[in-house]
């Protein structure tokens, strides 16, 4: 029934595309049956996909808004921390662990980003042949290196090795791991549309090559890194595996990187996820909430940034 | 734009070419190099150093293992003298919710695909897209809070009804464990690889040449013909590269499996319908207690396993990838 109810708003809704088949169809008398009925068939399979495809999304979004848009309302939210409150009692807020995530995402993001644009830089620019190729396969599997063995080659590397504490920048560097290879991969894109013609007038003016990619080519392809350094920064401050292991929670606000346990918004959720009573409930959904905003609107800015400042071609 | 305002500014060298020499002198042309070729140089020492301090941390307490890595399903780390792990029941659970999990979402990511690139119509075929790839922005532990407790009990009925239907195959066989199984983080994994597959199948059909569809439109195909006939033999190999990124991301996913799955002790079961533990959530659930380094050097060796397996998956997608690039240009 749901065929005949959806392919009459289909071609009324895209005439264009439909048009050439159903001229096709009346031309040889509407074709074979069968024939037909599978075209429909298709038809209606692809757009239960998509519907399928929706569903856990809208459901996720409307789970986590309605479980935890009240507590955002209370302005202790964005204020207080959990400091001295128990599992029972309701109240505090999440500041400590928006500053957690904020700021490791910011030490992570101020070591991933000069790497991985000088990398990109190199590979588009500077690099041929063989070395060229190794590097942009290491980047490759830095690509699939999954979040938590990032973690555990820091934690072999800063805590067994090192002797060093579980502290926000032992965080910080397993994340690097993970946004340099999408910071590099994005740049090199980006980098490549910037048409020679460009590179070529420069040099023509005897530019030199290092002024004619800082002046010419980067500021060509400025908004696509943008939008590769959001979603990138999207990415990490999501990431959970690597806090399990380098960064313990704390109830209380910790602005030092380097000293003490620091709270983050992913290991505040992870704190109370196993309780059921109402208090802790209702702080994993806010906590998840707040994460999802800051996550979403990282990645809605770094899409509008990209769509509204194509490097042209 | 950028470039027009700049260019004026740029030739500071006078004309002529005595003045070129000196105007254009080297020094930073090759320090910005060195900074390039640098920066490069500390990437690939990155992978470097995760490959060897894996290697290094892992391999005393591999030389120490007293039962067989590969084929144990021991894992008592407590007392470093007598050390006895095995990843065998690890990898079985790793490697079973990925492929499930890939085999739910390749056909609706197909599926999802073709909608968005051959039926939706072009003024809702973006924003649409764009949803799609909103999934990507929800964090892993979001969606691991949501399965374990908002999915969970839709899951059930469908699962009891597999059991008393198929329960004679051993993939689905009842058992014991009643909440987190190795089935509802399948699909919770499906759900989060759904838009990196959706998204790199979509860039592939969006790239078979409109000669070939007209073509097949030409000869009185209907459109699901065309995509038959032109579309998808073009796309396969990019699909599949596809299906394998998005199997890798599933190998890795900890946080969301860690909350999903139960833990399990006693007998072992092949289910579906079995909890369990994979490399990511084994190692998260222990995160807390890496106080010896033979312990640590267990678990790090389970990470070095994660490691390779990713890294051949991904191979596998890359090269699929690469040879199509030579067979297309």
């Amino acid at each position: 029934m749901s065929a005949t109810s959806l392919t009459p708003s289909l071609a009324a809704a895209d005439p264009g595309d439909a048009s050439p088949g159903d001229e096709l169809r009346s031309l040889n008398g509407g074709g074979s049956g069968s024939r037909r009925v599978k075209d429909r068939i298709a038809t209606v399979v692809m757009h239960l996909a998509f519907l399928v495809a929706v569903i856990p999304l809208v459901w996720i979004l409307w789970t986590v808004v309605s479980q935890g848009y009240h507590m955002l309302l209370e302005s202790s939210w964005w204020t207080n921390s959990q400091r001295g409150i128990t599992v029972r009692d309701f109240g505090g807020g999440a500041y400590h662990a928006m500053a957690g995530t904020v700021m490791q995402a910011a030490v992570t993001a101020l070591i991933s980003v000069p790497l991985g644009i000088f990398t990109a830089i190199y590979l588009v620019e500077y690099g041929r042949g063989r070395v060229a190729r190794a590097v942009s396969f290491m980047v490759d599997i830095l690509t699939g290196i999954p979040s938590i063995v990032a973690a555990l080659t820091v934690y072999a590397l800063w805590i067994s090795t090192f002797g060093f504490s579980r502290v926000g920048f032992a965080v910080s560097l397993s994340l690097v791991l993970l946004m340099v290879p999408t910071i590099v991969r994005s740049t090199e894109e980006m980098l490549k549309l910037v048409p020679n013609e460009l590179r070529e007038a420069s040099y023509a003016l005897g530019v030199p090559k290092w002024k004619t990619i800082v002046k010419i080519v980067l500021p060509t392809a400025f908004s696509g890194i943008i939008t590769g350094v959001l979603l990138g920064l999207a990415r990490v401050m999501g990431e959970t595996a690597p806090l399990l292991i380098l960064g313990p929670y704390t109830k209380s606000i910790n602005m030092d990187l380097f000293n003490g346990n620091m709270a983050s918004l992913p290991t505040m959720i992870n704190q109370d996820r196993t309780e059921f009573l109402d208090a802790a409930v209702q702080r994993t959904w806010g906590a998840a909430l707040t994460l999802i905003l800051i996550v979403m609107a990282l990645n809605i800015a770094g899409r509008a940034i990209g769509h509204f400042s194509k490097v042209k071609s | 734009m950028a470039t027009t305002t700049s260019t004026p500014r740029v030739p500071g060298a006078p004309p002529g070419p005595e003045g070129l020499k000196q105007g254009l002198s080297r020094g930073p042309d090759r320090a910005f190099k060195l900074l390039a070729g640098g920066s490069s140089a500390v990437v690939v020492a990155l992978v470097v150093i995760v490959g060897v301090y894996l290697i290094s941390k892992a391999w005393p307490s591999l030389a120490a293992n007293g039962a067989s890595f590969l084929t144990s399903r021991e894992w008592s780390v407590a007392d470093p003298d007598a050390l006895r792990f095995g990843i065998a029941p690890l990898l079985w659970v790793t490697i079973i919710s990925s492929v499930v999990a890939m085999a739910i979402a390749v056909p609706i990511a197909m599926g999802v695909a073709l909608y968005l690139t051959h039926y939706a119509p072009a003024r809702v075929a973006k924003p649409f897209a764009y949803l799609v790839d909103l999934l990507a922005a929800v964090p892993s532990i979001v969606f691991g809070l949501w399965g374990a407790r908002v999915l969970m009990p839709y899951v059930q009925p469908f699962q009891d009804a597999l059991k008393s239907a198929f329960g004679w195959f051993p993939l689905f066989a009842p058992t014991a464990v009643q909440a987190g199984t190795i089935f509802l983080a399948s699909i919770v994994l499906a759900i989060m690889i759904l838009p990196i597959i959706t998204a790199l199948s979509r860039e592939v059909f969006r790239q078979t040449p409109v000669g070939h569809m007209e073509a097949a439109l030409a000869l009185g195909a209907t459109r699901w013909e065309m995509i038959r006939t032109a579309v998808l033999p073009f796309g396969r190999p990019g699909v599949v590269s596809a299906a394998m990124l998005g199997l890798g991301r599933a190998l890795g996913e900890t946080i969301a499996v860690t909350i999903i799955l139960s833990t399990t002790t006693g007998a072992f079961s092949w289910s579906l319908f079995f909890g369990g533990e994979t490399f990511a959530s084994k190692i998260a659930n222990a995160a807390s207690e890496f106080d010896s380094p033979s312990k640590t050097g267990a678990y790090i060796a389970a990470g070095l396993v994660l490691f390779l397996l990713t890294f051949a998956v991904n191979a596998i997608a890359r090269v699929i990838i690469d040879r199509r690039k030579g067979f297309t240009e």
